[in-house]
Order: C-alpha cells, then sequence, then structure tokens
C-alpha cells in the first residue's frame, strides 16, 4: 500500500477555493473550451458570460457581462465574447453558462478563465 | 323511484365489478394490479373481487347499499391481460372515481388500493404494479418541497449530478468524531454527506449534539472551498412532534437539507413534513427502508414505481432508487422507468420499462434520483450515463474506504465525476470509454489513482430478482 498523502487544502490558503463544475479537473485548454461551447449550442440553450472577483466567487450573483446570446450559435462568436471579458477583467474568474429557459436552468455552468492567485 | 330491491345473501363479484366495457374518465383514479387467483376461480371473478374489495364492496349485500349511489362509486375492473411469461397470474386493470378519495391524501389512497384486499383470500397473491393519478388529483397534493431547479438554484450546483457520501460506520460514533467524517467529506469535494438510515437519535450519538457539530462542519467547509453543502439531518423520529423539534433545529442552525424516512416514518409524517418544508425553506431528503419487503417479491405487495409516485405526491426533493449497477437489487430498463416517473412531468406508458399508464405531473416539481449502495470511482462512468445530471450519486465506502480517508476519497469522486461530465459534453461514450476516461484524470490527480488501485476488482454481478414480466424470463 502506498504512503498516506495529506489533503492540502487550507482556509488560509486562496488557493484552496473552488467554483463548482470542473474546478476539480485542470484548467481547461482553448480546445476544451470549445467543445463545452459547442455542447451548450448543441443542446439549444442560451450562452451567457459573467465573471467576479475571486473572493466574491460564493455569491450566487455575479457579474454579467453584457446580456445573455439568446440565440447565438456562432461558436467564435461566443468565444470572442468570454475572451472580452477576460481581457478586460484579468484578475476575475470568467465563467461560461447556457441558460436552458425550458428547464429555467441553467444546463451548463463551469469557469473557463480562472483568476490565478 | 329506484328498480333496486334488497335482496340478502352473497352475490358474484363480476355481477357488479366486472365492466369490461367501461371507457376509463380522464379523472379516474387508475390501477394496474397483477393477480394471482386461487385455482379454480375465473379471472373475471378475481378482478371484480380486488375493485370491489379495494373501493365500495363487503363479502355479502347489506341494506345501506340502497341508501347510496354504488353504480357510482364503486371500483370497475375494466380490463384484463396475460402477464407475459407467467400461466397463473394476469394483469387486471381497475378505475376508481376520483371522490372516493380526500384531496392530498396518499395515506387515503394507499388505505384503499393496498388494504384489506392484499389479505383476500380468493387470490393467492396479489401485486400492485402501477397507478395512474389523474393530474385532477395531481393538483391538490404538495408535492416536493422545492423541487429539482430549486434545488440547483439554492445549492448553486448546475450541469453534472450531485455528489454525497453517507457517514459509515452506520452506529456508535460519537457526534463530535461523526462531525469529523462529515467535515472531511465536505472539503474533499463532495456536495452532501448523508445520515444513516439507522441513525435518529440513540444513546451513543444524541440528535441535538449530532446536529450542532454536523452543521459546524458543513459550515467550515463551505469557508474553505468555496462551494455550497449540506448534511442530510436525520429527523426521522418516533412522534411527529418530536419530529418537527428536530426539524425546527435544524433550521435554526442554518442547514439546508434535512431528511426522512417515508416508509417507516409513514406516508402521514412525510407529508407533513415536505408541507413544513415548504413553508420553511428547506430541502428534504427521502431514504426508503422498508421498501424491498413490500416491492421485492414478483408477485406480491407494491412495486417500486408506485411508491416513488407515491413519494413524489406525498413530498420529497431526494429518492433513493437503487443504482443498477452497485450491491442492491435493480433491473436496469425498469430503474430508468422509475427515474423518469420522479423527475420528468410527462411520462408515457413504455411497457418496456414497466410502465403501464400515461402519467402527467403537470406543474408539480421533479424529484432528484439518489443512487446509492456499493459503488466506487469505477462505476462513475455508467453512472453519469445512466442516470444523467438530475441525480445524486452516493459513495459511502467508496469515499470512506479511501487508504487515506475522507477528503482524499470525496476528491476522487469529485474528479472522475467531472471528467465523466466533461468527456459526455464532448460526445464520447462513457461506457465504452471509460477506463481511458478515468485513467486520463487520475494523471492529475492522484487520489484518484489510488481509489482506481483500491476498487480494481470489486463488483456485484448477482442476478436481479425482481425482473419486468417478459416472456423468455
Amino acid at each position: 500500500m502506498s504512503e498516506v498523502q495529506d489533503y492540502p487544502s487550507r482556509l488560509s490558503d486562496p488557493a484552496s477555493r473552488k467554483y463548482e463544475t470542473f474546478s476539480y479537473l485542470p484548467e481547461m485548454a482553448d480546445e476544451g473550451i470549445r467543445k463545452q461551447v459547442e455542447y451548450i449550442v448543441s443542446k439549444g440553450w442560451n450562452p451567457a458570460i459573467e465573471h467576479t472577483e475571486p473572493e466574491n466567487a460564493f455569491d450566487h450573483y455575479w457579474y454579467m457581462w453584457k446580456l445573455p446570446m439568446f440565440g447565438e450559435t456562432d461558436v467564435d462568436r461566443i468565444l470572442g465574447e468570454a475572451e472580452q471579458c477576460h481581457k478586460a477583467n484579468p484578475g476575475n474568474h470568467v465563467r461560461l453558462i447556457g441558460y436552458d429557459n425550458f428547464k429555467q436552468s441553467q444546463g451548463a455552468n463551469m469557469v473557463i478563465y480562472r483568476a490565478h492567485l | 323511484m329506484s328498480e333496486k330491491t334488497y335482496s340478502a345473501g352473497v352475490k358474484e363479484y363480476r355481477d357488479t365489478y366486472w365492466m369490461p366495457e367501461y371507457t376509463p374518465k380522464d379523472t379516474d383514479i387508475l390501477a394496474c394490479f397483477k393477480i394471482t387467483p386461487q385455482p379454480g376461480v375465473p379471472r373475471e371473478e378475481a378482478a371484480a373481487a380486488v375493485s370491489a374489495e379495494s373501493s365500495t364492496g363487503t363479502w355479502t349485500t347489506v341494506w345501506t347499499d340502497l341508501l347510496t349511489d354504488l353504480d357510482y362509486y364503486k371500483g370497475r375492473a375494466y380490463a384484463i391481460e396475460d402477464v407475459p411469461g407467467d400461466d397463473e397470474a394476469f394483469y387486471a386493470f381497475v378505475a376508481y372515481p376520483i371522490d372516493l378519495f380526500e384531496e392530498g391524501s396518499v395515506v387515503n389512497v394507499f388505505t384503499s388500493l393496498v388494504g384489506n384486499v392484499f389479505g383476500f383470500k380468493a387470490i393467492r397473491a396479489l401485486r400492485l404494479e402501477d397507478v395512474r393519478f389523474p393530474i385532477a388529483y395531481v393538483m391538490t397534493c404538495n408535492g416536493p418541497p422545492q423541487g429539482i431547479q430549486v434545488e440547483r438554484d439554492i445549492m448553486n450546483k448546475y450541469g453534472r449530478p450531485l455528489l454525497g457520501c453517507t457517514i459509515k460506520p452506520k452506529l456508535g460514533l460519537s457526534a463530535k468524531n461523526y462531525g469529523r467524517a462529515v467535515y472531511e467529506c465536505l472539503r474533499g469535494g463532495l456536495d452532501f454527506t448523508k445520515d444513516d438510515e439507522n441513525v435518529n437519535s440513540q444513546p451513543f450519538m444524541r440528535w441535538r449534539n449530532r446536529f450542532d457539530f454536523v452543521v459546524e462542519a458543513t459550515l467550515k467547509a463551505e469557508e474553505e472551498t468555496g462551494e455550497r453543502k449540506g448534511h442530510y439531518l436525520n429527523v426521522t423520529a418516533p412522534t411527529p412532534e418530536e419530529m418537527y423539534k428536530r426539524a425546527e433545529h435544524a433550521k435554526d442552525l442554518g442547514a439546508p437539507i434535512i431528511m426522512h424516512d417515508y416508509i417507516t416514518g409513514g406516508f402521514c409524517a412525510n407529508t407533513g413534513l415536505a408541507q413544513w418544508c415548504a413553508n420553511n425553506g428547506m430541502l428534504l431528503h427521502i431514504h426508503r427502508a422498508m421498501h424491498a419487503v413490500i416491492d421485492r417479491n414478483p408477485s406480491h405487495g407494491i412495486h417500486f414505481r408506485v411508491l416513488a409516485k407515491a413519494l413524489r405526491l406525498s413530498g420529497g426533493d431526494h429518492l433513493h432508487t437503487g443504482t443498477v449497477v452497485g450491491k442492491l437489487e435493480g433491473d436496469r430498463e425498469a430503474t430508468l422507468g422509475w427515474i423518469d416517473l420522479l423527475r420528468d412531468s410527462y411520462i408515457k406508458e413504455d411497457r418496456s420499462r414497466g410502465i403501464f399508464f400515461d402519467q402527467d405531473w403537470g406543474a408539480m416539481p421533479g424529484v432528484f434520483a439518489v443512487a446509492s449502495g456499493g459503488i466506487h470511482v469505477w462505476h462513475m462512468p455508467a453512472l453519469v450515463s445512466i442516470f444523467g445530471d438530475d441525480a445524486v450519486l452516493q459513495f459511502g465506502g467508496g469515499t470512506l474506504g479511501h487508504p487515506w480517508g475522507n477528503a482524499a476519497g470525496a476528491a476522487a469522486n469529485r474528479v472522475a465525476l467531472e471528467a465523466c461530465v466533461e468527456a459526455r459534453n464532448q460526445g464520447r461514450d462513457l461506457e465504452k470509454e471509460s477506463k481511458d476516461i478515468l485513467t486520463n484524470a487520475a494523471k492529475s490527480s492522484p487520489e484518484l489513482k489510488t481509489a482506481m488501485e483500491t476498487w480494481k476488482e470489486i463488483k456485484f454481478e448477482f442476478d436481479t430478482v425482481d425482473k419486468l414480466d417478459v416472456s423468455h424470463k
């Protein structure tokens, strides 16, 4: 049996904070993000971009980047908005949402640009 | 004037209760029974006897029958069908007028449908296979206190199944040590932990101590991970008064979710607690202890799909459904059937999933399906594929049994879950590519790698006892 390892999460370490779906995986590369955008589009969900300072990430409401992109199916345009939001808010987490208006919920919600602390 | 006259004595049930010409009304409650009659009893007579004994009938004619319109109030056996692969039993379909039942009372419906009739001598065995609740009756019930969509918003969990874990050993821990186990699981990445169903308020751990320590553990894990967490505080109690006392304390401490055992606790207690949860903004997790006593025998009892419908009407936000792949009984197609009955708003008749009637739930919220029992990381791809997003996947031994402890076990499960969801969204086949997906995810997670090595060989491949009725059984 392998040596027991410590699980090093700490209140004092901001890097221990997570941000829900996919935050336990390594940061997604561009190709991976594109595939998730394609998934949202294929489901017919409405893409949206939000961002926040890392210290406020626990809040339900993050800052909305413009408005949700209702009916947008152009993957490059969606990725372009996410990148613009990231450039305008370099110290923020940026998340991609797929609004499912039939379920009145979010079918997808994932941080695609992580603020590096 | 009425043409009827009173004549004492015993009549054949089928003269009154067998009505093959009857077309069920949209407002009727419909039931499908599997009947195994005593030798020599004709099918029509047995079907009529079941509809009589589950509605207005008694064994002999009584003069007070003539003071009411029994032809209106009686249950009507309107169809009979062969059971595939079974020469003795048959399906009988019975329609009940809606005003036989008190509004919003699962208690009253089941007192009639599965009451004295199940001990009736003319039948050897009897099983309630399915019930169609008309939308007119559904609308009189409160249903789930919050529902899937509201729970996702409260807990901030989107685009994936939720992850849970039942704290073990199930009995004997002190409240403080128990809270430690909760804290470790939640800080490692689980969304929920759960009281075992047997944990109520025993001498080794009284409920109030447990609630206090567990909520502290939950809040600290939230602060540490930045994610919303909960622990199902079991408020199942010997009396309703005690149950509400525990529920109130959970709310006062700021816990988001409590738990109840709806069959041992009873439909009356459950319906009341669900309404309390709705009024107090609390989520309600439902355990199903005792269900297998009722639903496992293929020829006698109540099918689980009926118990699942009863829970959705009575109220609960989560219900255990079996895993298909773990240590507990569960046929895949049948399980998919009752998962749909819990979560969807309209479910079509589908005999290949054991669903005998169309079921319209209208605006009644859906219930999360809970998969729990003997599952570990290697099952994750199949679980995500079978259950989809609106499920809580609960790994008890599969979290706590990790060689490095609960936090590492939790992290392993979380990484495996997210890797599976990411792959699914990319259009990959989870069940065929499971090994590849998990092995790749383990490259960045030593916790997952160790979990995969620990549970590599554990499988539970026993045949299911309660199979769907098919001719090649």
